[in-house]
């Protein structure tokens, strides 16, 4: 009660300093690099003259923190590193971070303690689907700001969320291209962890396989997430000898996966395997030395040669320690700052509906990112290419074909 | 009057128990805090449904389910169906291939709504399932537990496992219910906007109301004949069994009784929350809810109430200040509370508010009889205590 009461205040007081300002800044002109707070904050954001709170959101806790880690620390450098360059409207980037445990209704309660209470201009978060879609309803009822990094299957196109990984059709349409023509793939057996990721992914898949490659599939197949035993499921594949094993298991359930693979004799010297769940981030828990030869669809590998990679890498490295690997959610992860930063400087404002706006434009881009030049479609979505790569001993990943700019489609025709 | 004064309230010492908990939910806090909190207090309120449902059911029944989040589960479920076929109408659902029908259906390629969810477009009909599926179930694993006197460590397994189970078909089946990422974007209650910021108020207070409600059913349930048989039953099931009381049918009785409370929990949990997910269901969930039941003292109905909001409050608190070590923060709470109050916070009440009202009613003058009396008191209760806790073990 209370506190609505000195907020009724704040915003009449407000108001008088817009006016106010907007008086003093008709008489003046524009100028200066750091705008008046009134001017880049109608809304009553967390913003003063000298700095803006943005939140991070990600599970430090639970099963997903192994995951969610290098998001985290990825969001964090990036701010650092536009911190160091001056900020952005002349102010310094404050971090709010939250935990969301792993815990689907914890994101939720988090997103809402830091739109309604710490008022940030943006939060940096969510990891799973479950996560997204437990935050999203409160994103949108608060009329809050989220960039989400996870690559994911589409079908969603929020006012309220910037998506910096990519939807399903991106990540698979080129990959399975690629093997069709690169290694003559006519039969696929698709396997994937059972949730509503892997299920599109595969339904999509098996569209393109079919209709547009002219090929089938000979099985699908889904385990319960976080299940071990793939024997049955090895089984069927030795049976079936299909020209290409395409597979999105997640998680835990990877280790076991690949592992068992191995142990049947399936190898990267004699089968096909093309993935588009692991990235570096899951080789360190499955071992290089039981994915060697086989194939990951992904826009981003930590061995990419290219200037801003090279920079990147060292820079998180620098941060992080020298251990640690940079995956493909990573990478997506520290955009979202920098396309935050570019679309909020264009609309001059910290505003979330100039800010959506600016974004909507279809010009914020950036010739910075580690994965080579992104663009902010109008749906939401990053125009990006997609890379395949085979996996090496060392736990790196060597690509072998990369693809145009594709431009994104969450809610793909004739793929539903 | 005495009716009221006795049954419901328990006495003079149940009614204050409960004036002040009234105070506390209904007064206290919905003026002190900020909506934000204020609608984490509501969600923390629905778990103490079953945190006093397990009073009823482990602290005097002696029947340790470790599968409450079931009945959590099915409640908020069934108000989550409701909600979700208000929220899916065609026009805000044109999108889809198959519109009219809840989004996650869509996706999963299902085209018609399944037969089992049609009732849930009325919500009468939701309301009655809220109170009865949770009770029918209850009373299916009851009537095949008791009769066969399963009882002790084996029906907490089981009771486990079923959890279990309900959970890995809840995301196995996700084209009908929502798999892992359960029943989300809820948005209206025949046409009123959950979301709102009154609404949240009144769902607060409706909440509450149930809670205190639940409480007094509690109270009658425990000092009716009823109760004491409860008692009797936990402490030699035998000689109950001998006087020619039919044991299993108290216990299919409280079961659902137990089941019915945390099912309207769950149904204002997904009211309040906005959505409903399998996490909620399972063995973890399940179990942190016995944890708060044993954090307020499991043999008091109000004490459960307190040490929801406690543990809740910790989780919170911890969790916002320290995001990296809140886990340890929290553990080591549990720990202290096993240690030094194994009768939980209703424990250190009654140990200190008998001391404290003998010590006024004496004038401030502890004579050494009174002081006597307590500390043969607290010896016989710890006893009594001990024996418990060896039989448990």
């Amino acid at each position: 009660m209370n506190t609505q009461a000195t907020e009724g205040l704040w915003r009449h007081a407000r108001k008088l300093l817009v006016a106010m300002s907007l008086g003093g800044s008709l008489a003046i002109g524009p100028v200066h690099a750091a705008p008046p707070t009134a001017d880049v904050n109608t809304t009553g954001l967390a913003v003063t003259d000298s700095t803006v709170k943005v939140g991070i959101l990600h599970s430090l806790t639970g099963t997903m923190a192994i995951s969610e880690t290098g998001a985290q620390e990825a969001e964090k450098l990036a701010i650092q590193q536009i911190n160091d360059m001056g900020g952005i409207l002349g102010r310094k980037i404050e971090i709010i971070q939250e935990d969301g445990a792993s815990d689907w209704p914890t994101f939720a309660e988090k997103s809402r303690k830091l739109l309604v209470n710490d008022k940030v201009a943006a939060v940096f978060g969510c990891w799973t689907s479950a996560s997204r879609k437990a935050a999203l309803p409160v994103f949108e009822k608060e009329n809050g700001l989220l960039y989400y990094p996870t690559f994911y299957e589409g079908l969603e196109q929020s006012h309220n969320v910037i998506y910096t990984g990519q939807e399903a059709t991106q990540q698979i349409l080129a990959g399975l291209d690629w093997v069709a023509k690169e290694k003559g793939a006519k039969t696929f057996y698709l396997i994937g962890s059972d949730y509503i990721w892997p299920r599109t992914s595969m339904k999509i898949a098996r569209k393109h396989i079919e209709n547009v490659l002219g090929g089938t599939v000979v099985g699908e197949e889904y385990k319960p997430l976080g299940d071990t035993s793939f024997g049955s499921v090895i089984n069927k594949i030795r049976l079936r000898k299909p020209d290409v094993i395409y597979a999105a298991v997640v998680g835990g359930s990877n280790v076991a996966w690949f592992k068992q693979l191995k142990a049947a004799g399936i190898t990267g010297q004699k089968q096909t395997l093309l993935t588009i769940s692991v990235t570096e981030d899951e080789v360190l828990g499955i071992g290089g030395e039981n994915l060697e030869g086989f194939y990951s669809v992904m826009k981003y590998f930590q061995s990419l040669d290219n200037e801003n990679n090279v920079a990147f890498v060292k820079a998180f490295k620098e941060m992080h320690g020298k251990d640690s690997v940079i995956g493909d959610v990573t990478q997506a992860a520290y955009l979202g700052p920098w396309l935050w930063k570019a679309a909020v400087e264009k609309a001059g404002s910290f505003d979330v509906d100039k800010v959506v706006a600016a974004s909507e434009q279809g010009d914020i881009e950036l010739h910075t990112a580690p994965e080579g030049y992104v663009k902010l479609h109008p749906n939401h979505h990053l125009w990006s290419k997609t890379r395949v790569a085979q996996w090496s001993k060392d736990g790196q990943a060597k690509v072998v074909f990369e693809s145009d700019l594709i431009e994104p489609n969450p809610f793909p025709e004739g793929y539903q | 009057m005495t009716f009221f004064y006795d049954k419901l309230l328990g006495g003079k010492q149940g009614a204050i128990g409960l004036a002040i908990i009234a105070l506390l939910i209904l007064v206290v806090f919905p003026l002190t805090l900020d909506l934000f909190r204020l609608n984490l207090v509501g969600k923390y309120l629905t778990y103490a449904f079953v945190a006093v449902s397990l009073v009823l059911l482990w602290g005097y029944g002696g029947i340790l389910s470790l599968g409450q989040g079931i009945f959590f589960g099915l409640g908020g479920y069934g108000m989550a169906m409701f909600l979700k076929l208000e929220a899916s109408d065609p026009e805000s659902t044109k999108i889809q291939s198959t519109p009219g029908i809840p989004d996650f259906m869509d996706w999963n390629q299902i085209t018609e709504l399944p037969w089992f969810w049609v009732p849930f477009e009325s919500f009468g009909f939701t309301l009655l399932a809220i109170l009865t599926i949770p009770a029918l179930f209850a009373f299916i694993i009851g009537f095949a537990m008791f009769k066969r006197r399963v009882s002790g460590v084996y029906f907490a397994i089981i009771t486990q496992a079923i959890a279990l189970i309900l959970t890995v078909l809840i995301v196995g089946q996700q084209g009908y219910t929502g798999g892992i990422n359960g029943i989300t974007d809820l948005r209206t209650l025949n046409g009123w906007d959950i979301r709102d910021d009154s609404s949240k108020y009144i769902l607060y207070f409706i909440n509450a109301f149930l809670l205190l409600g639940c409480v007094l059913v509690g109270r009658y349930v425990l000092t009716s004949k009823f109760g004491r048989l409860l008692l009797a039953m936990r402490d030699k099931e035998d000689r109950v069994r001998f006087s020619g009381y039919d044991v299993s049918n108290f216990k299919i009785f409280v079961f659902c009784l137990a089941a019915m409370m945390s099912a309207i929990g769950g149904a204002m949990f997904t009211l309040q929350v906005g959505f409903m997910s399998p996490s909620f269901v399972g063995i973890v969930p399940s179990i942190e809810m016995v944890i708060f039941a044993a954090v307020g003292g499991r043999m008091s109905l109000i004490g459960a109430i307190y040490g929801t909001l406690l543990v809740n409050y910790g989780k919170t608190v911890f969790s916002e200040s320290f995001p990296e070590v809140w886990l340890f923060l929290m553990g080591g709470l549990f720990i202290a509370v096993v240690m030094f109050f194994p009768n939980g916070l209703a424990g250190i009440y009654e140990k200190y508010s008998k001391r404290l009202f003998s010590c006024l009613r004496n004038g401030g003058d502890c004579g050494r009889r009174v002081t006597a009396r307590i500390l043969s008191f607290r010896t016989k209760s710890r006893a009594t205590d001990d024996r418990r806790t060896g039989e448990a073990a």
